[in-house]
């Protein structure tokens, strides 16, 4: 049943999200320059040996606010994805699982915070918590991330249910939380897997997205979303501002998404 | 297969452009070929102003509350009296005054030939209407709140009017510059009527505002016989139009657009009439010992900023008043602090801070030439020990937070004036004063003040409020950096823009050159 066999998507995407990965963090340790450090170089120059990805409009060296933003932009997609996932499966168990009357509200209320784009809600649980820290933007789009994750689950959880091991486990006089957690759990990865590549991935977007509305990440620190939005201005006079973070956004996404591909398609050749 | 690895290259590049934005339009636009036709004299003497906003509030110039549609508006209308580019009243319907000698009545002698653009000539009574519909308080605050002091305004023959007030105002003239309308007419809202040197057209929402020039004004005519305003709100469209040649003429230019622009532009660079600073709350702690406020003075680096975030353009100041202002502007407190972080760290240790301290910066996010102020503060204080925390609001939440609620430490905004006068720039420094959003407390100062309002001797007021600037940059009330620059692109070949100390646009000295 396990199949550890790498397909081409899965190699390109690692090797791919393992570079970018070592590249954030030696981000977190040492950076060319200081990366709030004004007029380490000329203002608004491009692309140079000195400065590889040129300079922003305060002379601040692009490539190390790249480096240091993309720390931030990935701990945050990451830690967003972790409240989605941990609460989502959690959700998912419990009403996939048990279904009945707990399963109906759950998921209607699921249903309820779906129909909001996620953005929108975002910005709504922001505004109430306060703006202007990090935290808060985690704390907001975990939230936001959690009911998409507990629809996947839900539905593997239903699906197990009623599957023969887990009936024999019942038998057996198994507690509900050894069936859930070894019989069940292991079992939905498959599903889960994706789910969580590609909720990562909206998760980079929808920092960056807060940001660069102005209402994630604060100044001076770097993210990549709020540094798309600083470019934006100057696009005709110093295009590779956008272009170095703009494809650092496009490779971190895709990478990643790679692995997701690769994932699904490693278990559809097996079934 | 190959599909879904081309749709995902497609996604992730698109998401890339949706974030950018509008701006990676702009980059593979060729700038199109000039049509050598349009360098020979100009067959049709009219030009296109680009302006940032839709004048979609009242067009009614007593009930107009945006500065974008008083800033149009002002070719359209005129009062008693207009001001002039450098900060001066001069008569305009009025072609002469009197005031008593208590303060109480002024006597205005009405020019005479002066019509409303639909061609009735102006009476006493048109006066009289609209100054009353001004100071008219039967609903609550009147339109123009300084009117509430005027106890009579009356008609004494075809061409005098007299106003008297309850107590005497050695601002009140100043404000008759209140639009004067024909008496009766109720279509303002839409269809505008004055006495400027330019007639209203029409208005297109959201699209363009049509003025052309009025034949019969009493005073020195318009140059052009058409200025079509054509709005247009993204800045980076703006940039565009400009480049393409669809619009001639536009202000408020941002510094980066402003080293964008073509050869066919050149920049006319005014003073905003606006101090831009670190307003700082001098009630909370540690700001409420003048020696941090003096330290922060000394740790700032007032050109770095100009520099760095003005890209250059930009005018320093030393206290609450702008250049602009003219004769009550002081150059000298200007140099009050230059920048010294010896003597900022001395500073904060006397006031016993040795390591410095954690301090928060309150900024407007959709003003983003304060939010790159504060970041380059925020940079320029590391070096004394200083250790800040930009907290970006949306602008709603800064004026209930910050202005009313007076719930910040520090905060980078640009204040300005109410009115051309240096009693509206420094009142709200006066302890009582309800709009004194930095806590401002000076027993020194408010008695100035006191003396300055009550005063009637020009020089006499002048020397007072120097002295209130004096006060203000000794004391360190808030960390004044410039007045910052007002930038206008203006096509080759048109010339005469003229600015004033007013958040206005006067087009009626703009012509083309011979």
């Amino acid at each position: 049943m396990k199949n550890t066999r790498m397909n081409g998507y899965l190699k390109a995407g690692l090797i791919l999200t393992g570079f970018l990965t070592a590249l954030i963090i030696l981000g977190f340790f040492w950076t060319p320059y200081d990366p709030e450090a004004m007029m380490a170089g000329p203002k608004l120059q491009g692309p140079t040996w000195q400065h590889l990805m040129g300079t922003d409009k305060f002379g601040r060296d692009i490539f190390s606010r790249v480096l240091q933003g993309a720390g931030t932009t990935f701990t945050i997609a990451a830690s967003v994805v972790a409240i989605g996932a941990v609460c989502g499966t959690a959700v998912g168990a419990l009403t996939g699982y048990f279904g009945g009357i707990v399963d109906e509200a759950l998921m209607r209320l699921n249903d309820a915070l779906t129909a909001f784009p996620s953005i929108l809600l975002a910005l709504v649980i922001i505004s109430i918590l306060g703006p202007g820290s990090k935290y808060n933007v985690v704390l907001a789009l975990g939230l936001v991330f959690i009911p998409s994750f507990a629809r996947v689950t839900r539905t593997a959880f239903a699906a197990l249910r009623d599957v023969n091991y887990v009936k024999s486990a019942r038998l057996m006089g198994a507690s509900r939380r050894r069936i859930l957690l070894v019989h069940i759990l292991p079992n939905t990865m498959q599903v889960l897997l994706p789910a969580i590549t590609i909720g990562f991935n909206n998760a980079v977007l929808a920092e960056a997205s807060m940001s660069f509305l102005g209402i994630g990440v604060t100044p001076p620190d770097a993210s990549l979303g709020y540094m798309l939005s600083e470019a934006q201005g100057m696009f005709i006079a110093a295009p590779w501002y956008a272009i170095g973070t703009g494809v650092t956004i496009v490779l971190l996404v895709f990478g990643v998404g790679l692995i997701g591909e690769g994932l699904q398609r490693r278990d559809k050749e097996v079934d | 297969m190959k599909k879904r690895l081309t749709a995902f290259l497609l996604l992730a590049a698109l998401l890339c452009a949706v974030l950018t934005g509008c701006g990676g339009g702009s980059a593979d636009q060729t700038p199109a070929e000039k049509d050598p036709s349009t360098d020979a004299a100009p067959v049709a003497n009219e030009i296109t102003v680009g302006i940032a906003n839709d004048l979609d509030d009242s067009l009614d110039p007593h009930k107009t509350v945006k500065a974008g549609t008083r800033e149009v508006m002002f070719n359209v209308f005129e009062g008693l009296v207009k001001p002039t580019p450098d900060g001066d009243l001069t008569p305009a319907i009025a072609e002469d005054y009197t005031v008593s000698e208590d303060h109480l009545t002024y006597t205005f002698t009405l020019r005479e030939g002066v019509k409303f653009h639909n061609g009735d000539p102006v009476t006493a009574e048109d006066v009289k209407y609209s100054i009353d519909r001004c100071a008219d308080d039967s609903e609550g605050e009147p339109l123009v709140p300084a009117f509430l002091i005027i106890r009579e305004v009356q008609v004494v023959d075809e061409k005098t009017v007299t106003i008297t007030l309850t107590e005497p105002s050695n601002e009140f003239l100043s404000y008759l510059t209140a639009a004067i309308l024909p008496a009766g007419y109720d279509g303002q809202d839409t269809a505008p009527i004055g006495t400027g040197p330019f007639k209203f057209v029409s208005r297109a929402a959201q699209d363009t505002i049509v003025l052309e020039k009025f034949d019969e004004y009493w005073g020195d005519p318009a140059y052009l016989d058409k200025v079509t305003f054509k709005i247009v709100e993204n800045a980076d469209s703006l940039m565009m139009s400009l480049q393409s040649g669809a619009i001639d003429l536009c202000n408020h230019l941002p510094t980066t657009q402003a080293l964008q622009l073509s050869d066919d532009f050149y920049i006319v660079e005014g003073c905003m009439s606006l101090v831009q600073a670190l307003y700082v709350n001098n009630a909370v702690a540690p700001f409420d010992d003048v020696r941090v406020r003096q330290a922060l003075c000394y740790a700032t680096d007032r050109q770095q900023i100009i520099d760095l975030a003005f890209d250059g353009y930009g005018s320093l100041v030393g206290s609450s008043m702008y250049p602009t202002l003219g004769k009550y502007f002081d150059d000298s407190l200007t140099d009050t602090y230059t920048y010294d972080t010896a003597k900022a760290k001395e500073l904060l240790a006397e006031a016993g801070y040795p390591d410095g301290f954690d301090m928060t910066m309150t900024v407007p996010s959709n003003y983003p030439q304060h939010v790159d102020t504060a970041e380059v503060l925020a940079e320029q204080y590391k070096a004394v020990g200083i250790n800040v925390e930009i907290i970006p609001v949306e602008w709603n939440s800064w004026i209930s937070d910050v202005y009313v609620g007076r719930q910040y430490q520090t905060t980078v905004v640009g204040v300005d004036a109410s009115a051309m006068t240096a009693r509206a720039m420094l009142e709200r420094f006066n302890s009582q004063a309800g709009n004194n959003f930095v806590n401002y407390q000076n027993d020194e100062y408010d008695a100035l003040f006191q003396q300055a309002i009550t005063c009637y001797d020009d020089a006499e007021q002048t020397a007072l409020y120097k002295q209130m600037e004096k006060n203000l940059a000794d004391n360190a009330a808030n960390v004044y950096i410039q007045a910052p620059a007002d930038l206008v692109a203006v096509r080759k070949g048109l010339e005469g823009f003229q600015f004033y100390p007013l958040y206005v646009m006067d087009l009626s000295t703009v012509r083309f050159a011979q």
